[in-house]
């Protein structure tokens, strides 16, 4: 007990005395959600568009109206020829050219189909599905509203559509992104400061020698893991609380499931993580080695855990290898308690994962250090 | 009884025998200068004393305690202090030792009376809130020093402990390290220093993994087998051409500074007249050449 608490005594004054590193570790989270959580919208709206109307009448001033009420476009410029929508879209200036040709309100009038262009720049592909997707709603709501016209005039009673769907986003209805985002953002963080610091930390007594004079003591080697783990715990939740408090204040991200649950829980990520840090320090022999590591976790991280990209969109050997990350479960965690407000009884096969998780990978980087010791 | 018993040690990395079959034997009390150029085995022997690493073959006591199963128990009693001076730079003077204090969990009195006893020995007393990043080598060789015999051990490694350290600090290091030779207590040390060697009890040389010899530094002398002549020359090298040309009696001959020494049979010194040779009592350099060439079947035996 003595050793393991002159160790974590000296942990605590080092990382008092790195003034840098603590400050990068309370203030990444708070720079990363406020970037991703204001900047980071999935939900593209107002596109600027450039408009080249042929027609010039009631009807096209109304279709581009219905357009605009939408907020999915923004009529930024306003063209006289197919090559001046072609050069707005192509400098950049607007990511959609919408063409009415000048039959569209003659077409309308006698009960023909008229045709209207949308030219999307695809190259961002997510602005370019928003515009595809509103631009096709809109059309068909202003289809439906000029044949629920025509079929009254002459029938002379009150029309319903034959088919009502209603929708009901539940979790999130507004579609905040943010809501989306801080949890996620949560996640990320610690993954980054739990297993890169740890990693480094560990490898820089070794690279200094330190590591060595240590294991010519009598201290023992889960004495000596534990005395590099716990610290890190503190963090992590230091970590956690302030990335909540901003979520909370700055973004009025709502909790619904209970605290004391994703405290509980959030102890299994951050273990789970340490134990990778852990496993890395015994792989790398250089802090430049542990931190390109470091990355080599933290990318698919970003990437395959759910945190940018939905899971279930990803090929079947992608979506089994962000199995592999514990972030991806503790997602599902975060976002369970905080959004859904779900408890224990849905959440246990996360925690499941995150125990075996623990296990295998604490065993092997125990097993990996004592023989550097021998 | 012997501190220090091994018996056959070896130590492979793959193909390559760092130590092979080295049975030292090493005095209580004493000073053990273990000498060899670099990459010759000192710190993989010495590494394996302390449990760092383990034998590939061979093994080994230090006080009683097997190395390979009792590794832990060996924790408790020896020193250990490596050329890197394994100190923490961002914890002060006071927070290194109180943090050694802790990894060989001295009582709470003996601990602030053995920091005190540290901190004089290394001139530190009006330092000790300083950080160690800002001490020069010498200081922090002696803090080191002092860390790794805070708890008393009976038997101290030190691996290199004078490398990059001024001649002054060494002088005052060796100072300490006599007086706890005189208290009892053994070392083991690692040096390149001819000078630091001849005050040890006893020296080893180890080359290319093989202990070549181990005695004192006075019986080492002795053991040359024959007379070693030292001949001025501005041209030592032209001197040595010559000389291998010639067909002389030589038993060794190589270039040694300003001069050429001559190993010879006493008996065939005479033929050497013309050079005008000094008969010198060999350095333990001239002792290491010889015991290197001989290795090598360069030399007559």
């Amino acid at each position: 007990m003595r050793r393991l608490r002159a160790l974590l005594i000296k942990e605590f004054i080092q990382m008092r005395r790195d003034r840098l590193t603590f400050a990068m570790m309370i203030g990444l989270p708070i720079v990363q959600l406020l970037v991703f959580g204001f900047a980071i919208n999935t939900d593209v709206k107002h596109l600027p568009t450039a408009v080249y109307d042929q027609s010039m009448q009631q009807d096209s001033r109304d279709f581009l109206a219905a357009l605009t009420a939408s907020e999915y476009f923004d009529i930024t410029e306003v063209a006289k020829s197919h090559e001046e929508i072609n050069a707005a879209v192509e400098s950049g200036r607007t990511k959609v050219g919408v063409v009415i040709p000048p039959d569209f309100a003659e077409n309308l009038k006698h009960g023909r189909s008229a045709t209207v262009q949308v030219i999307v720049d695809a190259s961002d592909s997510m602005a370019a599905s928003s515009a595809i997707s509103a631009a096709q709603l809109v059309g068909q709501m202003k289809s439906q509203e000029i044949m629920l016209k025509k079929l009254q005039g002459v029938s002379g009673k009150k029309i319903e559509t034959p088919l009502d769907v209603r929708i009901r986003p539940w979790y999130n209805p507004d579609f905040v992104t943010a809501f989306y985002m801080v949890p996620g953002i949560l996640g990320i963080v610690l993954t980054m400061t739990m297993v890169m610091i740890t990693s480094m930390a560990i490898v820089r007594e070794r690279e200094r020698g330190t590591l060595e004079q240590l294991i010519v003591t009598p201290l023992k080697t889960w004495e000596l893991m534990l005395g590099k783990i716990i610290p890190y715990i503190v963090v992590g939740y230091v970590q956690a609380t302030v990335a909540l408090l901003v979520g909370i204040v700055v973004f009025d991200l709502p909790v619904r499931g209970s605290l004391g649950l994703l405290y509980l829980l959030t102890s299994w990520f951050i273990i789970a993580s340490l134990a990778l840090g852990v496993l890395i320090s015994t792989l790398a022999k250089t802090q430049m080695q542990a931190m390109q590591m470091s990355f080599f976790i933290f990318l698919p991280s970003v990437l395959l855990s759910g945190f940018m990209f939905p899971r279930e969109s990803m090929p079947l050997f992608f979506n089994w290898l962000g199995n592999l990350l514990p972030l991806t479960f503790y997602l599902q965690i975060l976002r369970g308690i905080i959004l859904k407000g779900v408890g224990m009884s849905v959440l246990w096969t996360q925690i499941l994962a995150l125990t075996v998780f623990i296990a295998v990978t604490l065993a092997i980087a125990i097993k990996k250090f004592q023989k550097k010791i021998a | 009884m012997y501190a220090v018993e091994t018996t056959g040690l070896t130590r492979k990395f793959g193909d390559f025998t760092a130590v092979d079959n080295v049975s030292l034997h090493i005095r209580q009390g004493s000073i053990y200068g273990f000498l060899g150029p670099n990459g010759s085995g000192k710190t993989t022997v010495i590494r394996m004393l302390c449990g760092l690493l383990a034998p590939t073959a061979g093994g080994g006591r230090v006080l009683g305690l097997d190395i390979a199963a009792d590794s832990e128990a060996i924790k408790h009693q020896i020193g250990y202090m490596s050329q890197k001076f394994s100190l923490y730079d961002d914890l002060t003077v006071d927070e290194n030792l109180a943090f050694y204090a802790g990894m060989y969990s001295l009582p709470r009195e003996r601990e602030q009376e053995r920091i005190a006893a540290m901190l004089a020995l290394a001139g530190l007393e009006k330092r000790r809130r300083e950080l160690v990043a800002g001490l020069s080598g010498g200081w922090k060789q002696r803090l080191a020093l002092g860390c790794s015999i805070l708890h008393n051990p009976p038997i101290l490694f030190l691996d290199e402990p004078t490398g990059g350290v001024d001649p002054k600090s060494r002088r005052l290091f060796w100072d300490i390290i006599y007086d706890l030779s005189r208290q009892g207590t053994t070392v083991m040390v690692t040096t390149h220093f001819m000078d630091e060697a001849e005050h040890c009890d006893e020296i080893g040389f180890i080359f290319e993994g093989t202990l070549l010899t181990s005695d004192s530094p006075t019986n080492l002398k002795k053991s040359l087998p024959g007379s070693l002549l030292a001949i001025p020359t501005p041209e030592p090298m032209a001197l040595l051409a010559e000389l291998e040309a010639g067909g002389r009696p030589y038993l060794d001959v190589y270039p040694f500074g300003a001069s050429l020494h001559v190993l010879a049979a006493p008996d065939k010194v005479d033929a050497f007249a013309a050079y005008r040779p000094a008969v010198i009592p060999p350095s333990l350099e001239d002792i290491f050449v010889y015991l290197v060439k001989s290795h090598r079947k360069e030399a007559v035996a």
